[in-house]
């Protein structure tokens, strides 16, 4: 008999199978926030703060200027981009050159990036997360786990409420990454778009 | 080695023990914070504990199902039945030379893996699993996510538990795991689909799901809550556990999995004096005092038949013939007062013979006064 | 009311005066109270260490003498706790036993938080485990220990945290239960005060035994022992009375 025949065998006599008369599971909890949507996003703001990751909100118009500032605050002279990142947003940052991944760096080069910008694939009100999927302007995990400093701009309506909002918006097929403040060592920043 | 000996030496280390004892105060904070902080915490941890046993009871198609999801979507799947085993599949799969990360966890500590921390030139990885999800082959991690973007071959060992029936469970068991440990969301959770080699371990889990009682204690999702707030984890530190997993559930598992015959699984059950912070704390719900004291019965249960009875049975089976019948209870009382009074003196009992002394190594006890309750009771009269 | 008394084994033979008080103070607040004599133990000690067929029938005994009482008082806490959550489990048929705690007897069932004890004396108060987590005991004994005349309560810090007590764990565990009640200690001797209070004898001796082996000084005491001080019904005296280490003051028992 292989091991997973043994296994199984030995899994199914312990466990024969679902109860007939098995209750329910008991589904009481917070499944969608029944807030306005200013106070999901004043709530994601400060989440955030709570994990020390610094939070700006802005207008759609002021985010060239903000990723800017926020760039050159952190003194960030070399930045990494995942391809698919609008250009335009970009269109502030003198003096500081932009690097595609793709095709992606080398970690020789990786490493010497000061800092990243990326997007999301949505973030999460009640915990102050940001989830990448590898998706368009969000790349490969590698990005965010090298550079020093990684900068995510977020839309003001990619945020959700809570949890299960959020795991019943993301794709389980994506690799994902969930990032609920910044590595030891490292700074993320948040960069809230409000249109 | 009998849990009782094996703190003896870990309680005279006053280093490891103030450390121990900061780290928990700081856990037991983080967790009451971010607790206190879901208005649903209670609704979250009675669905966690209903999705977990639902799980549990139909494991075989789930874990099929899981099987069938990995290799769909690209990677494999390995049975492990001991430790040993789970050890030969691995170096098969990691060729000699292979520079191999290890991101220790409790499983790969349980299978007895060595190996360097991850870095720069790391062409592979070895990591434990938090949640495996049936339904689409995914595995979760909620610790040291960045082992994941390691390129080539990613090993991911799992206990047989590990495994989540749908992807929807993640929204319930993502919430109960970080609060429980501290944080409303871990810091660096990470999934990936497929295209990993998976090692299932067993190594006595199959014995925890037979039996109905004890199998509660497979809904464990590796939050180290228990350990956080365990008095006797925070001054005899976690070798006294070992090989199992450390504290209050390390208790309760280790004697289903290696048995209550030998002197660890036999010991560990009585490694408490149930005083119920565990319980409280467990984002899952599993009544770790209740499931000691059900194993401490199996413990008994298991001496029972040998052809000399132990001292202590003979003991407790004394007690209990005296405390069946009032007369019996009353002669006994009258005979163990007069004998503990002339232990004392000065209304203090210094030194009680034999197995007792290990009371008055550290205690007095007050000599038994003169009228017992029942005596005043009827005299009062 | 009609009120019988479960005084347990403990009590019975080694702290006959926390049962004298709770007799003293339910009497005073005008109550019939009664002692079946048959009683003996309700089988915690042989269920905590495993010999469950034989706190089964302990138990069975116990239901036995104690269905048909309305209402039954013990000064432990843990024993309570045994015949509310731990009966059920050894047979279902040993459910509903309408047995309570003095403390919750008092607030929940006469609803009575000042007794009229009076107790010049700075007492701490150690809520044990099974007090409050199988119990669920919450403020109940601070509440009626606040309404004691003269009396100055001190928080004591980490209050929740295990004294080392666990009954077999004292002897199966002797050195890490040691361990644990020298911090017991060391937190009690913080607050200043003179008594430790708590609503199990079984825990108190452990503290108090430790305490009495110090020489520290501070006593540890019954709540039951506090709320029936300075009652005037004749039994209690006003000074720590009863103290779980052995310094006890002289009694007036009548034989």
């Amino acid at each position: 008999m292989s091991a997973r025949e043994e296994i199984l065998r030995r899994v199914r006599a312990a466990a024969p199978g679902p109860d007939a008369g098995a209750t329910p599971v008991p589904r009481g909890y917070r499944r969608h926030a029944a807030l306005p949507r200013g106070d999901v996003i004043a709530r994601f703001g400060e989440r955030v703060a709570a994990r020390r990751a610094a939070v700006r909100h802005v207008a759609a118009d002021e985010l060239v200027t903000a990723m800017a500032a926020m760039l050159w605050a952190r003194e960030a002279k070399r930045i990494a981009v995942p391809a698919g990142l609008p250009h335009a947003w970009l269109a502030g940052l003198d003096g500081v050159r932009t690097l595609t991944d793709h095709p992606p760096l080398d970690p020789a080069a990786l490493a010497e990036m000061d800092g990243v910008v990326t997007g999301c694939a949505l973030a999460i009100a009640d915990t102050g997360t940001v989830v990448l999927d590898g998706g368009r302007g969000q790349g490969r995990r590698a990005l965010t786990l090298i550079p020093r400093h990684h900068l995510c701009v977020v839309h003001a309506d990619q945020i959700v409420g809570t949890v299960p909002e959020a795991v019943g918006h993301l794709d389980p097929y994506h690799p994902l990454s969930w990032i609920s403040g910044p590595p030891a060592g490292r700074t993320l920043e948040i960069l809230v778009v409000e249109d | 080695m009998r849990f009782s000996d094996a703190a003896r030496p870990e309680l005279a280390e006053p280093g490891a023990r103030r450390a121990r004892r900061q780290a928990a105060a700081a856990a037991r904070t983080g967790r009451a914070e971010a607790t206190e902080e879901a208005p649903d915490w209670e609704l979250l941890r009675d669905a966690g504990a209903a999705i977990r046993d639902r799980t549990l009871g139909d494991l075989g198609a789930h874990l099929e199902a899981l099987e069938a999801a990995v290799i769909e979507e690209g990677g494999q799947v390995h049975w492990a039945r001991d430790a040993a085993e789970a050890r030969r599949i691995i170096r098969r799969l990691l060729p000699a030379g292979t520079e191999a990360a290890l991101v220790r966890s409790d499983v790969t500590d349980e299978i007895g893996l060595d190996g360097g921390e991850a870095g720069p030139h790391s062409k592979a990885a070895v990591v434990g699993a938090g949640f495996l999800v049936a339904e689409t082959g995914t595995l979760v991690i909620a610790d040291r996510g960045e082992s994941l973007s390691f390129p080539g071959t990613l090993v991911v060992v799992a206990g047989l538990e590990d495994v989540v029936a749908d992807w929807t469970d993640l929204e319930v068991l993502l919430q109960l795991l970080s609060r429980a440990g501290g944080d409303p969301m871990r810091p660096a959770v990470a999934t990936r689909t497929g295209r990993f080699q998976l090692v299932l371990l067993d190594n006595g889990r199959t014995k925890v799901l037979a039996d109905p009682v004890g199998r509660e204690a497979l809904r464990c999702v590796h939050c180290s809550a228990c350990s956080d707030v365990c008095p006797v984890f925070e001054r005899a530190g976690p070798r006294p556990y070992a090989p199992g997993r450390p504290g209050p559930i390390g208790a309760v598992l280790t004697p289903q999995t290696r048995g209550v015959e030998a002197s660890l699984g036999a010991s560990l059950p009585f490694a408490s004096t149930l005083c119920g912070a565990c319980g409280d704390v467990c984002p899952v719900k599993i009544d770790i005092p209740g499931l000691l004291v059900h194993l401490r019965g199996r413990v008994v249960e298991s001496r029972r038949g040998r052809p000399v009875p132990t001292p202590e049975l003979l003991l407790m089976r004394g007690i209990a013939w005296s405390m069946g019948d009032q007369r019996r209870y009353e002669r006994t009382l009258v005979r163990r007062a007069r004998w503990a009074r002339l232990l004392a003196r000065d209304g203090r009992i210094r030194r009680l013979p034999g197995l007792l002394g290990k009371w008055t190594d550290a205690r007095d006890l007050p000599a038994p006064p003169r009228q017992t309750f029942r005596a005043w009771w009827r005299h009062r009269r | 009311m009609r009120i019988g008394v479960f005084v347990t084994c403990w009590g019975d033979a080694l702290f006959p005066a926390t049962g004298r008080a709770i007799v003293g103070l339910l009497e005073h607040l005008g109550h019939e109270v009664t002692f079946e004599p048959a009683q003996t133990c309700c089988g915690q000690l042989h269920w905590t260490t495993g010999y469950h067929p034989e706190a089964t029938a302990l138990a069975r005994r116990f239901a036995q003498i104690f269905r048909d009482h309305e209402v039954v008082v013990t000064p432990s806490a843990s024993c309570a706790a045994t015949v509310r959550t731990a009966y059920p489990r050894m047979d279902p048929a040993l459910a509903g036993l309408r047995v309570y705690e003095l403390s919750e007897l008092l607030v929940d069932v006469l609803g009575v938080t000042d007794v009229g004890a009076t107790y010049p004396h700075r007492v701490t108060y150690q809520p044990t485990c099974q007090s409050l987590r199988a119990l669920g005991l919450g403020d109940r004994p601070l509440r009626l220990l606040r309404a004691v005349r003269d009396i100055e309560l001190a928080d004591l810090p980490e209050a929740g945290e295990c004294c080392g007590f666990g009954g077999a764990f004292a002897m199966k565990n002797a050195d890490t239960s040691v361990a644990m009640v020298a911090d017991k200690i060391a937190r009690i001797h913080e607050t200043g005060a003179d008594v430790v209070c708590a609503t199990d004898d079984s825990c108190l001796a452990h503290i108090g035994g430790a305490l009495s082996r110090l020489r520290s000084g501070v006593r540890a005491v019954h709540l039951a022992e506090i709320l029936a001080s300075g009652l005037g019904a004749g039994e209690p005296t006003e000074i720590p009375a009863g103290s779980r280490s052995a310094e006890q003051a002289p009694r007036s028992d009548a034989p």
